[in-house]
């Protein structure tokens, strides 16, 4: 099998997880904020509805799917490729 | 664009606003920091652009344009003209970007050009090149700093710090992702920042049409206000083109707006094509653009419905409307609804998405002047044959001073913000021949070196002097000689601009010498062989990563969206 020594996933790099981890994140701090917070607009009235928590929610449910994603389907990485590519020199514009 | 300094609009932020803020910038730091070490080969191999999947660079591809004059310039003009303002996408980008993907993405990809101007070169010699990279490398500083100023202004808008304080920040922030990652950060940011835009502005558009009773009671809210038909049905138009003939309007969207205007600006500007050309293979430079158009035919919704609904829920947005002689600045409509709408928290992820936008304007606009200059002006024209790692460190330098010179802009901005308005609608014009000039080079062996450079300057000169002797576009240059203005005006020039350089290309193709058939493999469609414009790499490719056939199925969408809206 040694041609799959030099190929892994991309792991934590993939352009997916860093989706999935800043709107996780973004969810987490809403649904918090929709739970203890005032829920009050700066002109001081209140806002309809908690949008802070069907937002943060909303957010969520859309990271839980992107790393689903990135997980069910991972990017496969090739290092012999990537030598061979830079063997050929650096990929000008493409 | 014009922002108000009104204290009215400083928002209520809290620490949960700023720690979402924080987020986001840690993010988008933090991804350059990672792309400079470079550790992780599965970075690198990312970053280098070769396994980004297409929708990827596709999202990247309208990230890059999803900057300032897109979401507050468009939801002002949602609010001031409504639905018509659907054509700058419907009409304009969305067909725009599948014509780049299916007939022009060949031939930059497939001649293995790095930039837009250096196509201009290999096909009609040095002198159309020059023109074409200085006004280009020019207009990018110049819109960088016009970003910056925009960037700035509404960090002091609703934040209340300084602008100098404010510029310097949001300048070295900017500097900051781009020296350290490249190009390649810069797309990896960009796709972020689309989430984060949507993240901000759909719940927005949620939140405000729930409260004006869903697009029924925008409808009828609209109607109530005495503005019916005109701002809720996208033809003929006429009050955003301010051509009141409706055939004559209809004539303008379509030739101005869409085929000149958008046509001239998605598919020459290497701004945005730059990103399609960071793909692995022809097929997916082709698929950026086209994969792009799809959420690109969606963005209206989130930016133009926001102002829509702004006009009738936001007191001095609806009272401006009303009275016609107001000098309302509809460009704060956007704030005003993220002020009356948003609690903390949800203000915190409108304005890093505001902010998101801004930076990815100027991000683009200087990772685009770095290559242009380092490789089109420098390379070509100052210092020849050194490695590539001497050009690599020529476009830090470059970057670095884009950068001083965009500060530098913006603080002019911020003094003579008409000035700049009039020189960013000057610029426009260079877009317009620009695209008449790449058309028949691209379709047309016999067109000469010679035609190709005068037809630039002949075109661009043509939209200089339709806006002169029209009225108001170039503020107190332009003399009034026929009653066009605003953005009628603006297709009109631009149709002149296309038409005369079409004119000037033949008749001096007629009298000058071609370039030899021989030196023209790539450049131009007829000699170039079909195999050239296919990977051979590729295999057999399935239906959806078939250009046209996406191609086609976002031209039928665009079609049905174009139907409803009617």
């Amino acid at each position: 099998m040694s041609e799959h020594d030099n190929r892994h996933t991309a792991g934590a790099f993939d352009v997916r997880t860093f989706i999935a981890a800043l709107m996780g994140v973004f969810g987490v701090v809403l649904v918090l904020t929709g739970i203890f917070g005032g829920n009050e607009t700066t002109i001081g009235t209140k806002a309809d509805g908690n949008p802070n928590l069907w937002v943060g929610i909303a957010l969520l449910v859309f990271a839980a799917v992107m790393q689903g994603w990135a997980m069910a389907r991972p990017t496969i990485v090739d290092e012999e490729q990537l030598a061979r590519d830079e063997q050929e020199g650096p990929p000008a514009g493409h | 664009m014009v922002l108000a300094t009104e204290s009215a609009l400083r928002l209520g932020t809290n620490w949960v606003d700023y720690l979402l803020i924080a987020i986001y910038f840690v993010f988008v730091l933090g991804i350059g920091v990672m792309a400079r070490r470079a550790v992780s080969s599965s970075l690198d191999f990312f970053l280098s652009g070769r396994s980004l999947p297409a929708w990827v660079t596709g999202l990247a591809f309208i990230s890059a344009n999803l900057g300032a004059v897109e979401i507050v310039g468009m939801s002002a003009n949602g609010a001031q003209y409504g639905i018509p303002t659907v054509h700058y996408f419907w009409i304009g980008a969305v067909p725009a970007m599948l014509f780049l993907g299916v007939v022009m993405m060949p031939f930059y990809y497939g001649s293995k050009v790095r930039s837009v101007p250096e196509f201009m070169r290999m096909r009609f010699g040095p002198t159309a090149h020059l023109v074409n990279a200085l006004s280009f490398a020019i207009a990018q500083l110049l819109i960088a700093g016009i970003n910056l100023f925009l960037l700035a202004k509404i960090v002091e808008v609703i934040l209340g710090w300084q602008l100098w304080v404010s510029l310097i920040v949001a300048a070295l922030i900017v500097l900051a992702y781009t020296t350290l990652g490249g190009l390649s950060a810069a797309i990896y940011n960009e796709v972020l920042q689309f989430f984060v835009i949507v993240a901000a502005l759909l719940p927005l558009t949620i939140i405000g049409l729930n409260k004006v009773g869903g697009y029924g009671g925008l409808k009828d809210k609209i109607t109530a206000a005495g503005n019916g038909h005109a701002q809720l049905s996208s033809w003929p138009g006429t009050n955003l083109t301010a051509i009141d003939n409706p055939v004559l309007s209809v004539l303008g969207l379509v030739f101005g707006l869409g085929f000149v205007l958008s046509f001239g600006y998605w598919t020459t500007n290497f701004v945005e094509v730059q990103r399609a050309m960071a793909s692995k293979s022809i097929s997916a430079a082709q698929r950026a653009p086209i994969i792009g158009a799809f959420p690109k035919m969606f963005i209206p919704f989130i930016v133009i419905f926001p102002g829509m609904i702004a006009g009738v829920l936001v007191s001095a947005v609806a009272k401006a409307k009303a009275d016609s002689g107001s000098s309302f600045d509809f460009n704060n409509s956007l704030l005003y609804m993220i002020r009356d709408l948003l609690p903390n928290g949800m203000l915190g992820l409108a304005i890093a998405g505001l902010l998101a936008s801004f930076m990815a304007g100027m991000a683009a606009n200087i990772s685009a002047f770095n290559t242009v200059f380092s490789y089109d002006l420098w390379q070509t024209y100052v210092v020849k044959d050194k490695p590539d790692g001497y050009y690599l460190s020529v476009g830090r330098w470059a970057t670095l001073a884009a950068t001083v010179v965009a500060i530098g802009t913006a603080t002019f901005a911020s003094q003579y913000q008409n000035i700049m308005n009039y020189l960013q609608t000057l610029f426009g014009f260079f877009n317009a021949p620009l695209f008449a000039t790449f058309i028949l080079g691209m379709f047309w062996k016999k067109m000469t070196p010679t035609a190709g450079w005068t037809g630039l300057v002949s075109g661009t000169l043509a939209a200089i002097v339709v806006s002169v002797l029209g009225t108001d576009v170039l503020g107190s240059l332009s003399t009034g000689v026929w009653s066009l203005s605003g953005q009628g005006a603006s297709f009109v020039a631009a149709l002149a601009a296309f038409i005369v350089d079409v004119v000037v290309s033949v008749v001096v193709t007629m009298v000058t010498a071609p370039k030899p058939e021989s030196e023209l493999r790539g450049l131009v469609y007829s000699l170039t062989p079909k195999e050239d414009f296919h990977d051979d790499n590729e295999g057999v490719l399935t239906w959806y990563q078939k250009p046209t056939v996406l191609a086609g199925i976002g031209a039928v969408m665009v079609i049905v969206l174009n139907i409803i809206f009617w």
